[in-house]
């Protein structure tokens, strides 16, 4: 049995995806010993890396939900907390489009509820004015409601920020470990062990765990919720669709799912999805043709010119969603457990304001948490992946992926940076390399094989030899 | 134009041939811009014979004919200029400022993601290129058994690069009914080894969690693999001609060339694979060679044509689209029929009934025509199948 570490830790926050690196950032402020635990080899490898990058201002929350409250306030503090650390803004705003009478009818009701949510400034207007502000809609639009401060972010770049920020600030990051089992102890720790033995403790744990955070709070000992996976299926369409819309097009929500939509990318593409489909695989990001020959059908009908450019990219992503409409945030003093479960879709926008509540519901359970002085801190701020950002290649240096304009000096940081890149996959997250329009056809090669000149490793690894 | 400039983009076998071409022909500044820290393009990682039949009057392997090229460039004192990646034509790097730019920014194999195949995304699903790079440049493994995709001359091409990996070919598929190259290539790659190949299918799914395990097809059979390579499918790298807002051939998506590879805007030329997805490196050489005489009328004597407008295709013709010899056609299926060109509904070539096959290399000779009608810019050529 190994340890992690002989000391328990103060705050274990198990899950490394945008909520729990959101944590383990903030916790990482404070006069704590905090370490951040993740299954997976990499942060943000889960459903934070696949979900449609929209930083949402809340509109269509449940209004007087958590969710609304934490989404609204979660806004606010990622786009204040993104120009600095390098996570890519795009402020283009959103339009939902109504294809129909009944549509254009609900209009009006999302606007009282934008409203009841402390968002006033939704517009309706009608078929010309919604074909004037996105002149490639396709035929029959009635109407629309305009929300101008619905943006586009970087979901890549914002775990990838926060854990290593957290790291910079002596926040622990482990990766690999799984945890099977927990366990109280008699000195008001909890052990937890990882499926391959390894065991750490801990005075608190935060389950930050996503589609396993109902796993996890049943190895706590608690019940209540459930997560089924939610998949929602993509398309990233190739950068020469981009000039076929101004802003994301939103389709008038339902009470499941708030449909398919067409966006903007702050990587200068177009997306679209997600599909909805309840599943009880948590591994099943595979996509499917009905899902697909779904999202094309309903792509032609919204901007038809979409389906004239190229596929640079399928993929889905799993959603925790649970038979609850809510965030299921819970704290157990017994236990020094706080639960963050059934973060949905809006996890990427309400990450931060998840932090904060972490914390105040740990320090209401018994943690005393002090705030280091800001001179202590160590900022981060990550080259922005962002096509409307300045980007290395512009100041010279050789391109390595040409399709999207990588350096190899982006490679080379990324395989080497505080919080590395682990496989293609990761370094894709972190530098767009391979990710472009023609998957790798000219570069793969070359980017395995400066990857594994700049870690060791061999090319084998990096070409996910197994 | 007392010392005209020629700004070629792309340093493969037509960007790196027609430089050649125009140094011989007297232009005193020919610069090449590569992206890559090497030129001489796809046959860089080719490794097999093949190469240089229609220009170099010789068959070598692929690296030895992308070396043949880039030392006869140095020879002829051409600027050749790597790792120095062009985003726009109107702003070229380095500060040159050129009186004619050549588009030789050449092809790629459409990916796994543009093909829509659904299912999961593990590691082990390659391109040719990609294949090709890792095994010739870098001397990798990339599995032990596979499965092509395709069944064209690259799908073959593939096959030999697997075998010479030691990877195992599980089998090539096609939608279509048979293969689509030549029988020889088709026995030399596939068929001594018997390696099946599965006609009038398609991969329906990719499984495989982290690594590739097994593909099905879409008549429901599943194949044991641990490697994928899509082959063909070919697409311009068009991004240069597109972005400088070059009228383009919907289907093939390469930019509307004349007889003489003049493109729609005045100035600007395209050859080689950009122009027609895809021809062997010989032909894309030959267009090199080809373009040098159009360039040459634009630099001396500021010749442009009037309108540059697409040859009409009906289907099953797919697209058809100007090369150093004539017009390169391709049908979208197996037909049998006669293949005919006619100018203003005046027949001007018409081939014996055969069968076409999509993916083949078609080529109408102008050079049989009995029109004077070449070099040719005007509309109203157009192509069919008389079934």
């Amino acid at each position: 049995m190994s340890v992690v570490s002989d000391q328990p830790f103060d705050v274990v926050v198990v899950g490394g995806g945008v909520v729990g690196c959101a944590v383990a950032l903030l916790l990482s402020h404070h006069r704590l010993k905090v370490a951040l635990f993740e299954a997976r080899n990499d942060v943000g490898a889960g459903t934070s890396k696949a979900n449609t990058a929209i930083l949402h201002t809340g509109f269509d929350a449940t209004p007087g939900s958590v969710e609304a409250r934490l989404v609204a306030r979660g806004y606010e503090l990622l786009r204040d907390y993104a120009p600095g650390a390098g996570i890519a803004v795009e402020p283009t705003g959103a339009v939902l489009v109504a294809w129909d009478d009944e549509q254009q009818a609900v209009l009006p009701k999302l606007a009282e509820k934008a409203a009841a949510n402390g968002y006033v400034h939704t517009e309706i207007i009608d078929g010309n004015a919604v074909r004037e502000l996105e002149p490639h809609l396709g035929p029959g639009a009635t109407g629309g409601m305009v929300v101008p401060h619905e943006y586009i972010i970087d979901p890549w770049t914002t775990p990838l920020a926060f854990a290593t920020e957290a790291v910079a600030n002596g926040c622990e990051l482990v990766t690999g470990f799984r945890v099977a089992s927990a366990r109280r102890s008699d000195d008001g720790t909890t052990e937890l062990t990882a499926a391959d033995g390894r065991v750490v403790r801990a005075r608190f744990v935060v389950n930050a765990a996503g589609l396993y955070g109902d796993e996890l709070h049943r190895a706590m000992g608690f019940d209540g919720f459930t997560v089924r996976p939610r998949r929602g299926e993509l398309i990233v369409f190739d950068k020469f669709a981009r000039s076929l819309l101004h802003r994301t097009l939103l389709p008038v929500p339902t009470s499941h799912t708030k449909g398919v939509l067409v966006a903007p990318t702050v990587f200068g593409n177009v997306m679209l999805g997600p599909t909805a489909d309840d599943i009880d695989d948590k591994e099943a990001t595979g996509s499917t043709r009905a899902g697909l020959d779904g999202l094309l059908a309903k792509g032609r009908r919204i901007l038809p010119a979409l389906l004239h450019e190229e596929v640079t990219a399928v993929y889905a992503g799993l959603r925790a969603a649970t038979a609850h409409s809510d965030y299921q945030l819970s704290a157990h003093a017994d236990a020094g457990y706080v639960c963050l479960g059934g973060i949905r879709s809006t996890g990427l926008t309400a990450s931060m304001a998840l932090a904060e509540e972490a914390l105040e519901m740990l320090t209401g359970i018994g943690l005393t948490a002090a705030r280091r002085p800001a001179d202590e801190l160590r900022p981060v701020h990550l080259t922005s992946l962002g096509e409307a950002d300045d980007r290395p290649y512009q100041s010279g240096g050789s391109t390595v992926c040409h399709c999207e304009r990588v350096t190899a000096d982006e490679i080379v940081t990324a395989v080497t940076a505080l919080v590395p890149a682990h496989d293609l996959d990761g370094l894709r997250r972190r530098t767009r390399a391979v990710a472009g329009r023609c998957q790798g056809f000219f570069c793969a090669a070359e980017v395995c094989a400066l990857a594994a000149r700049a870690d060791g490793r061999s090319m084998q690894h990096w070409m996910g030899a197994s | 134009m007392s010392r005209p400039e020629v700004v070629i983009i792309g340093g493969g076998p037509s960007g790196l041939s027609a430089a050649i071409e125009l140094r011989k022909r007297g232009v005193s500044r020919v610069t090449v811009l590569e992206r890559e820290q090497q030129a001489g393009g796809i046959p860089r990682h080719t490794a097999h014979a093949g190469y240089g039949l229609r220009d170099l009057r010789r068959v070598t392997t692929g690296p030895r004919y992308a070396a043949a090229l880039v030392r006869s460039a140095e020879k002829e004192g051409v600027d050749l200029r790597t790792g120095i990646t062009v985003t726009s034509i109107a702003d070229l790097p380095d500060g040159l400022k050129a009186d004619a730019v050549v588009l030789a920014t050449g092809v790629r194999e459409r990916p796994r993601s543009a093909r829509l195949v659904p299912g999961d995304r593990p590691a082990g699903i390659h391109t040719t290129g990609s294949l090709q790079q890792f095994v010739t440049l870098h001397h990798q493994n990339v599995g032990r058994r596979a499965v092509v995709v395709g069944a064209e001359h690259v799908s073959f091409s593939a096959v030999l690069t697997l075998a010479h990996a030691g990877c195992e070919v599980a089998a090539l598929t096609t939608p279509h009914a048979r293969h689509q190259t030549y029988a020889a290539l088709a026995f030399a790659a596939a068929g001594r080894r018997r390696i099946p190949i599965r006609t009038g299918v398609d991969i329906a799914e990719i499984i495989g969690r982290t690594r590739v395990e097994a593909v099905v097809l879409t008549d429901g059979s599943r194949i044991e693999c641990d490697t994928v390579v899509f082959t063909g499918d070919w697409i311009p790298d068009h991004e240069l001609a597109r972005t400088a807002g070059l009228a383009m051939l919907p289907v093939a998506k390469s930019p509307v060339i004349d007889s003489g590879m003049h493109t729609s805007q005045r100035g600007v030329f395209a050859i080689g694979n950009l122009v027609h997805p895809a021809e062997t490196a010989d032909i894309c050489a030959l267009d090199g060679r080809h373009v040098a005489t159009a360039v040459l009328d634009w630099l001396t004597i500021g010749t442009w044509p009037e309108a540059v407008v697409p040859i009409e295709v009906e289907e099953p013709v797919a697209w058809a689209s100007f090369d150093a010899r004539g017009i390169a056609v391709r049908v979208s299926e197996i037909v049998t029929g006669q293949l005919r060109l006619t100018h203003a509904g005046e027949v001007q070539w018409i081939s014996t009934e055969r069968e076409w096959l999509p993916n083949r290399s078609i080529t109408i000779p102008t050079t049989e025509m009995k029109a004077s009608r070449f070099p040719y810019a005007g509309p109203r050529l157009r192509i069919d199948v008389i079934r």
